[in-house]
């Protein structure tokens, strides 16, 4: 468990206490992230978090701030390389009793995490003239392409569609979704569309029910998953998992709330719900069941919401009333 | 594009039309130097959509639209998300200006398989561009009366490239204090469009989020066949869909919704001074819209197809 900063570690704890009312089988480690610096003069990430990482393989991390240049980007940097994390997961599901302008929405993204548009690597060939490389490879377009439809099976899904720019950018997008229609080859049992980027942005705001899994390059997927949160309220009630081949990280993508932190004020649930896929993703989907059901019960009966829901529970209370719901369903 | 020129017979519009076919999927196509020298004699163009087809290969990476923007030089393209009266949407009210560079970027049909199975594609972004599209955002509010700008970007990865675009925005901001500016990242902005379009007013952009920023707008009021939208070169004017779909299915079924292109029409028409037929036009169009019920299968309400 990586608390995180500011309302990072009330929400864990809450988070934690809600696994105890359901006897949920997860014992803790909690690691603080916060870089130390070296004999070199060098800040880094402390050791402890790669051993910890390294053992269990499973972690679930609540929001941290962001120090310009440093910090949040270098920590799920590093571990992305670490643990190989190439897909970021982001179930977008109406959350009843937390009503937006798009009731019934339920999809998910599937955005391609190692490289793309962020490989970082870019350079000013003259002056006044920047050259950004975007790279696509066989590799990761076909490793992402199977997870998206490995996950379609597994969460009883129906359709995976690629989302992509492959009539402008005809031979990276047109690899990566040449390799998506490789993948959909051999899973016939899935059904498989194609939509160009644009289109699913013009689509999305009219109707997003026509989507299920949609799978992408890396920064069509932080554009979509960000704009499929906005759909059902934000990012303080959608989780996220980073899958990888060593490992897994289910986090909180929203902010660290530093003017509400301490207050007893915060929203666990974009956490909670992140935790909940981390059990699906551990095996122990009953008890995911369990809790994400009281979670959303207690959201629509609509009487103990903090806050950002549009009620005045504060997070112990919200907390606790899912924890009673959570022993109900025993 | 008929509906265009019936509308315009009707409303007495002294316009004469030098009508051009430019296709890649059409075998009876002019040529695209011919279709060139058109709009650069005339200055001013309405242009319908041009499909690029994904199966399109044969070694040519630019597309056609890619090319008629090179050689007429149409750097900007405006597209003016509005929402029309009577026409029910998610969101009320609606009304921005989506300014997207159109020449460069992640447009550059530069890319190369760097090893067996690893593709590399350039985005370029140039210091000319981003002051020429910055400059043009700043004009073009101050022109219409608007109060801010909003500059679209992910700097935040793309140090140098985005970070060069986002730097001249401000620096050109300097010159029109009298205007808001304010910068935001790309996957924000789309969360802040789904959920609260309404703080936006004038958006400025480089070219790949300009075409997801265009098309998300137009989704928020009501798709591809409401929304105007209009490109400039520094001498030539080419009037548009806002939202650029060919929407092959409904060719020649008489189901098309030539709203938008009226409303390119219309302000082709404001372009070269003929308000007063452009008023005409536009106040019946979205009197049809607001009063006539007559649901079109795909599209919006309109009387006639």
């Amino acid at each position: 468990m990586i608390p995180g900063d500011g309302i990072g570690p009330e929400i864990s704890a809450s988070v934690k206490e809600i696994f105890r009312a359901a006897d949920a089988p997860v014992e803790w480690e909690d690691v603080d992230v916060t870089p130390v610096k070296g004999p070199d003069g060098n800040y880094k990430l402390p050791a402890k978090i790669f051993e910890s990482m390294g053992k269990t393989k499973v972690g679930l991390k609540g929001p941290l701030e962001t120090p310009v240049g440093k910090g949040h980007r270098s920590l799920n940097l590093a571990l992305r390389k670490e643990f190989n994390l190439y897909a970021n997961v982001r179930p977008c599901k109406s959350i009843e009793g937390y009503q937006t302008a798009y009731p019934s929405v339920d999809l998910v993204t599937i955005r391609e995490n190692t490289e793309g548009e962020y490989s970082g690597i870019e350079h000013e060939l003259a002056k006044g003239l920047v050259q950004s490389v975007k790279k696509i490879t066989e590799k990761a377009s076909m490793r992402v392409a199977e997870y998206a439809f490995a996950y379609a099976r597994d969460n009883n899904r129906h359709t995976v569609t690629a989302v992509h720019k492959a009539n402008v950018m005809k031979m990276s997008d047109g690899l990566f979704l040449k390799c998506c229609r490789t993948v959909a080859e051999r899973n016939k049992d899935i059904k498989f569309e194609e939509m160009y980027l644009d289109t699913v942005c013009l689509n999305m705001p009219k109707d997003p029910t026509q989507f299920d899994v949609l799978v992408m390059p890396n920064l069509y997927g932080d554009i979509l998953s960000d704009l499929c949160a906005g759909l059902i309220g934000g990012l303080g009630v959608t989780p996220s998992g980073n899958i990888g081949e060593d490992g897994a990280i289910f986090e909180s993508v929203h902010g660290t709330a530093p003017d509400i932190a301490g207050q007893d004020k915060a929203n666990p649930t974009a956490l909670l719900l992140s935790a909940v896929m981390m059990l699906r993703y551990m095996g122990l989907g009953d008890y995911g069941r369990r809790i994400e059901t009281a979670a959303l019960d207690v959201i629509r009966e609509g009487k103990h919401l903090t806050g950002d829901l549009g009620g005045r529970a504060k997070c112990s209370e919200f907390t606790a009333e899912i924890c009673r719901k959570v022993r109900e369903l025993d | 594009m008929t509906s265009v020129k019936d509308v315009f017979t009707s409303a007495g519009v002294p316009v004469d039309f030098e009508e051009l076919f430019l296709s890649t999927t059409l075998s009876r196509a002019a040529s695209l130097e011919s279709v060139v020298d058109s709009f650069k004699q005339n200055g001013v163009g309405l242009k319908g959509i041009i499909t690029t087809p994904s199966s399109f290969k044969g070694g040519i990476l630019q597309t056609l639209n890619m090319k008629l923007r090179n050689e007429l030089d149409l750097f900007a393209n405006v597209v003016l998300i509005k929402s029309l009266p009577g026409f029910k949407t998610r969101h009320d009210n609606l009304n921005f200006v989506v300014i997207r560079e159109q020449i460069e970027g992640e447009y550059s049909a530069k890319e190369h398989e760097a090893d067996p199975g690893v593709i590399e594609s350039l985005k370029i972004i140039t210091r000319k561009n981003s002051e020429r599209i910055a400059k043009f955002a700043f004009q073009y509010a101050t022109k219409h009366k608007r109060k801010k700008v909003t500059a679209v970007h992910k700097a935040n990865i793309m140090k140098q490239s985005d970070g060069l675009f986002i730097r001249c925005c401000e620096e050109v901001a300097q010159f029109y204090p009298q205007i808001k500016f304010e910068t935001m990242i790309i996957d924000n902005c789309c969360m802040q469009l789904v959920s609260n379009p309404h703080q936006f007013d004038v958006m400025v952009m480089p070219n790949l989020y300009g075409n997801i920023v265009d098309n998300l707008a137009a989704g928020l009021v009501g798709g591809a066949g409401v929304v105007p939208g209009e490109s400039f070169g520094s001498d030539v004017a080419v009037f548009e869909q806002g939202a650029r779909h060919a929407f092959a299915e409904a060719i020649g079924k008489n189901i098309a919704n030539p709203t938008a292109t009226l409303l390119s029409a219309c302000n082709m028409l404001k372009h070269i001074n003929l308000h007063h037929h452009a008023g005409l036009i536009e106040e019946a169009v979205y009197k049809v819209v607001r009063e006539e019920q007559v649901c079109i299968k795909f599209d919006v309400h309109v009387r006639q197809t």
